[in-house]
């Protein structure tokens, strides 16, 4: 089963999020900043990550950075939820190494056509 | 797929409350002229989570709002806006006015644009000003590239011609081309030839980088701009084409000469051939991605939601006051859960132990069975201290409103005041905390009133113009302390004294310790303020303070010196749902007297009761009248002794007056964990709750002031009777 890191600060969207995909039939863990994320990276092998920009400790630009360090996680679709306000957000987090965004507010159904589009 | 929304609600304003708070500390903490960036950070990820969990959740008031606050934050984030005092004024409003809609929509109440209109024109009149449309630009500029996209419109079926040429680093975000030709597939029908020819010599090729190139023929009735967003990743990292040509236009160019040393193949016949090749272009791509390892996962440091069910107050942070919807909840480290679940897990394994020896009773197996309870004893009571623990929170939630209101009250004041916090990560129960704020908003406020001078006086005194008032919270022994200690005037006796003799609180000639006369300040009706402020004089005395307090079993006093301050000591039970009580026995039947009533327990000599306005017995005590309350009287049960000889009499104080309670027996005192009468029956005016003892009997617990008030009904009753 695919299996998603869920990454968000907020803990109303992450588990909004995470429900979400659980309810889609993946297999989702969450972490609540770009630390904890890290760390779940390391022990665990994601097929996908959604991640939040905005976070303490660690933000989502820096996670991808990191992550993208991990031989793991070269290739692994990491995709950010910005704000439609972030413009320069997005160019930030695609030279990070992010693979792609969603832009908040999104619904459910657009969270998992999204994450559908970069599985497989 | 349909999800319902509504269940994160809850999470949503809780987190939002939250936040709030975060912003309301922070900006509170924000000096204008030297502040660290990582305040602001903290300020802006408040207001942005509290946006964009509006937005997601429809609460679109909310997402506005905080939308104009975060534009703002942004702005002095990255250094493109000055902080002012006036914008942290500002800032501050408008946490009061999220606060408020927040806790309407929580009510699911309708939010008039009343409630935030005036601090959102502020905001935004403030955005205007300085013309800092930065994020504005953005938007539109995004809105305007959309809108070219969806130009090129097309109903019916179409030839689209897609050259793709990607940069080499592509896959290293995470982009895989065969992803964006499956998403292509799905619109309709997908040719697609690789063009190879810049694939380097093995010696130099780089695994990860992306040397293949596209030609792609989509036939399909989709738009534009469908197929522009299958790209939108990577428009910045290819050179990308997209065209719509006619049919054979479309032949040609996917056959097209340009192309030299691609495999020439005609699109009909060879498209599944071709699919394969580019999957293995791409497999050798991806190279070392798919490593899965499958460790199972360890929650380590994140805390989960506990629902609790006892019925608790309303959220003191929702300002509006109104039904608490739904059960409130508590935020609880995972650790302290880990520790829960690591107790029931010893005491399944204790009860196994205990089944299985009983299946076999023999005197041989009974060192066994005392083993076993003896363990079982420890587990409970572990168990019932973890348990206690969840309910447990620093005090720092109640402390943390303080900086604000002192804040706004010394400006009010026209007072200069440096409050000073310590001990804010002193436990205490989560009920106990609801119900402790409103006091000591009320001792703060009446130090900062009463206690501290202006300036002017201060300095006349000899003091620094600055008063201090310190909140300092600590554990001694079962109870927790708080004390509110200022460096103002201190009490005046004299004040106090003429006061009460004035009020008939006193008579003239009582001689009273220091320690008396400060007591006074807490007698209904008393007040010596001149004038009857806003500040702390709302009707509300300090009677009302000690009320609240007793009534939560703590106590409260006072210290003071002239001109050296005065230092306000408040003693709470660590939890409300144990209780140190004096069991007494009266007839068959076992009350439960909290410990924290009774002054004391003595025998009286009937000589020495005296019958006033016929029907009310009193003693003397030293040298005050303590009338005497026959519980079996009350309570409708038959005695063992009615006589004074053979009784015994159990001083209790409550709401300020002391009053004896005749027992036939005074038992042992011990902690008794406390059974809401009101859920599993009703409420009774006198009985806080009930508690079953070790051999499985329900004894009631009395509630001294509401015997005291029962009593004095009961009383009047009788005497209008009789008259």
């Amino acid at each position: 089963m695919t299996k998603i890191l869920a990454v968000d600060d907020s803990s109303s969207m992450r588990q909004m999020v995470t429900f979400t995909l659980k309810t889609a039939g993946f297999d989702v863990d969450d972490a609540a900043d770009g630390q904890q994320a890290l760390d779940k990276a390391k022990s665990n092998q994601y097929d996908v990550v959604v991640s939040d920009v905005n976070m303490p400790v660690m933000d989502g630009i820096t996670l991808v950075k990191n992550l993208r360090n991990l031989p793991n996680y070269r290739f692994t679709p990491i995709l950010m939820l910005t704000t439609e306000s972030a413009g320069d957000k997005k160019l930030e987090g695609k030279q990070a190494g992010a693979t792609g965004w969603i832009v908040k507010p999104f619904n459910p159904d657009q969270l998992v056509a999204t994450v559908k589009k970069v599985i497989g | 797929m349909s999800i319902d929304l509504s269940q994160f609600h809850q999470v949503f304003f809780e987190e939002s409350f939250e936040g709030l708070d975060i912003m309301e500390q922070a900006l509170l903490g924000l000096d204008p002229e030297n502040f660290e960036s990582e305040t602001i950070n903290t300020i802006f990820r408040a207001a942005h989570s509290i946006k964009g969990g509006s937005a997601t959740f429809k609460f679109n008031q909310v997402a506005d709002f905080t939308h104009v606050m975060e534009t703002l934050l942004d702005e002095m984030r990255n250094g493109e806006r000055p902080i002012t005092v006036t914008s942290v004024d500002l800032l501050l409003k408008s946490v009061d006015v999220l606060r408020e809609v927040l806790g309407l929509l929580q009510q699911k109440a309708k939010v008039d644009e009343s409630v935030y209109k005036a601090i959102f024109d502020q905001l935004n009149s403030l955005i205007d000003n300085e013309h800092s449309v930065a994020n504005e630009t953005a938007t539109s500029t995004e809105e305007v590239t959309n809108s070219e996209n969806t130009t090129a419109t097309n109903n019916s079926s179409t030839h689209w011609f897609i050259e793709f040429k990607p940069q080499p680093q592509i896959l290293r975000t995470g982009n895989e081309p065969i992803r964006m030709f499956r998403e292509l597939e799905s619109f309709g029908e997908l040719v697609c030839v690789a063009d190879i020819s810049n694939i380097p010599t093995l010696a130099v090729l780089e695994e990860d980088s992306c040397c293949l190139s596209w030609r792609l023929g989509l036939v399909s009735n989709v738009e534009r701009s469908a197929i522009d967003e299958v790209f939108e990743w990577v428009a910045d990292e290819c050179e990308l084409e997209i065209k719509q040509v006619s049919k054979i236009e479309l032949e040609e160019l996917i056959n097209g000469t340009k192309l030299v040393d691609a495999v020439d193949v005609s699109v009909e016949q060879k498209e599944s051939q071709q699919t394969q090749a580019i999957e293995a272009a791409n497999e050798a791509n991806e190279g070392n991605q798919k490593e899965t390892s499958n460790e199972t996962n360890e929650a380590s440091g994140t805390s989960i939601q506990v629902r609790q069910s006892t019925d608790v107050k309303s959220n003191e942070q929702v300002a509006t006051t109104a039904v608490n919807t739904g059960g409130s909840s508590i935020r609880v480290g995972i650790d302290k859960v880990d520790s829960l679940i690591n107790l029931v897990g010893e005491l399944v394994i204790t009860q196994s132990m205990l089944t299985q020896v009983s299946d076999d009773l023999t005197s041989a197996n009974i060192e066994l069975i005392r083993e076993g309870l003896a363990q079982l004893q420890q587990n409970t009571r572990e168990l019932q201290e973890s348990v206690m623990q969840i309910r447990m929170l620093p005090i720092s939630f109640v402390f943390n409103r303080f900086p604000r209101m002192v804040r706004d009250l010394s400006a009010k004041l026209n007072k200069k005041v440096e409050l000073i916090i310590k001990g804010e990560n002193t436990e205490l129960d989560k009920t106990v905390m609801e119900q402790i704020g409103d006091p000591l908003v009320h001792l703060v406020r009446n130090s900062m009133d009463h206690g501290i001078e202006t300036p002017e006086e201060r300095l006349s005194k000899g003091k620094d113009q600055t008063g201090v008032v310190e909140l300092n919270a600590f554990h001694q022994g079962g109870s927790i302390v708080i004390e509110i200690i200022d460096d103002g005037a201190g009490i005046n006796k004299d004040k106090v004294k003429g006061k009460a003799i004035e009020k008939g609180i006193i008579n003239t000639g009582d001689e009273l310790s220091d320690e008396q006369i400060f007591q006074l300040i807490f007698e209904p009706g008393f007040s010596t303020a001149a004038i009857v402020s806003d500040v702390s004089g709302r009707g509300v005395g300090m009677d009302v303070v000690k009320q609240n307090i007793s009534s939560l079993g703590g106590t409260v006093e006072v210290t003071s010196k002239p001109d050296k301050g005065s230092v306000f000591t408040i003693r709470l039970p660590l939890t409300l749902a144990i209780l140190d009580g004096q069991l007494v026995r009266v007839g068959d039947q076992i009350y439960i007297i909290p410990l924290t009533a009774v002054v004391e327990s003595l025998a009286v000599n009937p000589k020495d009761i005296v019958s006033v306005a016929g029907s009310m017995e009193v003693f003397k005590l030293r040298n005050v009248d303590v009338p005497i309350l026959r519980l079996y009287e009350t309570f409708g049960i038959k005695p063992e002794n009615t006589e004074f000889d053979n009784t015994t009499i159990v001083v209790v104080e409550g709401a300020g007056f002391q009053m004896g309670f005749m027992v036939d027996e005074l038992l042992a005192q011990q902690q008794v964990v406390i059974k809401s009468l009101e859920s599993n029956f009703v409420a009774i005016e006198g009985i806080s709750g009930a508690t079953i003892l070790g051999d499985g009997r329900v004894a009631l617990i009395l509630d001294v002031s509401g015997m005291q008030r029962r009593s004095a009904r009961a009383k009047y009753k009788k005497r209008a009777k009789v008259a």
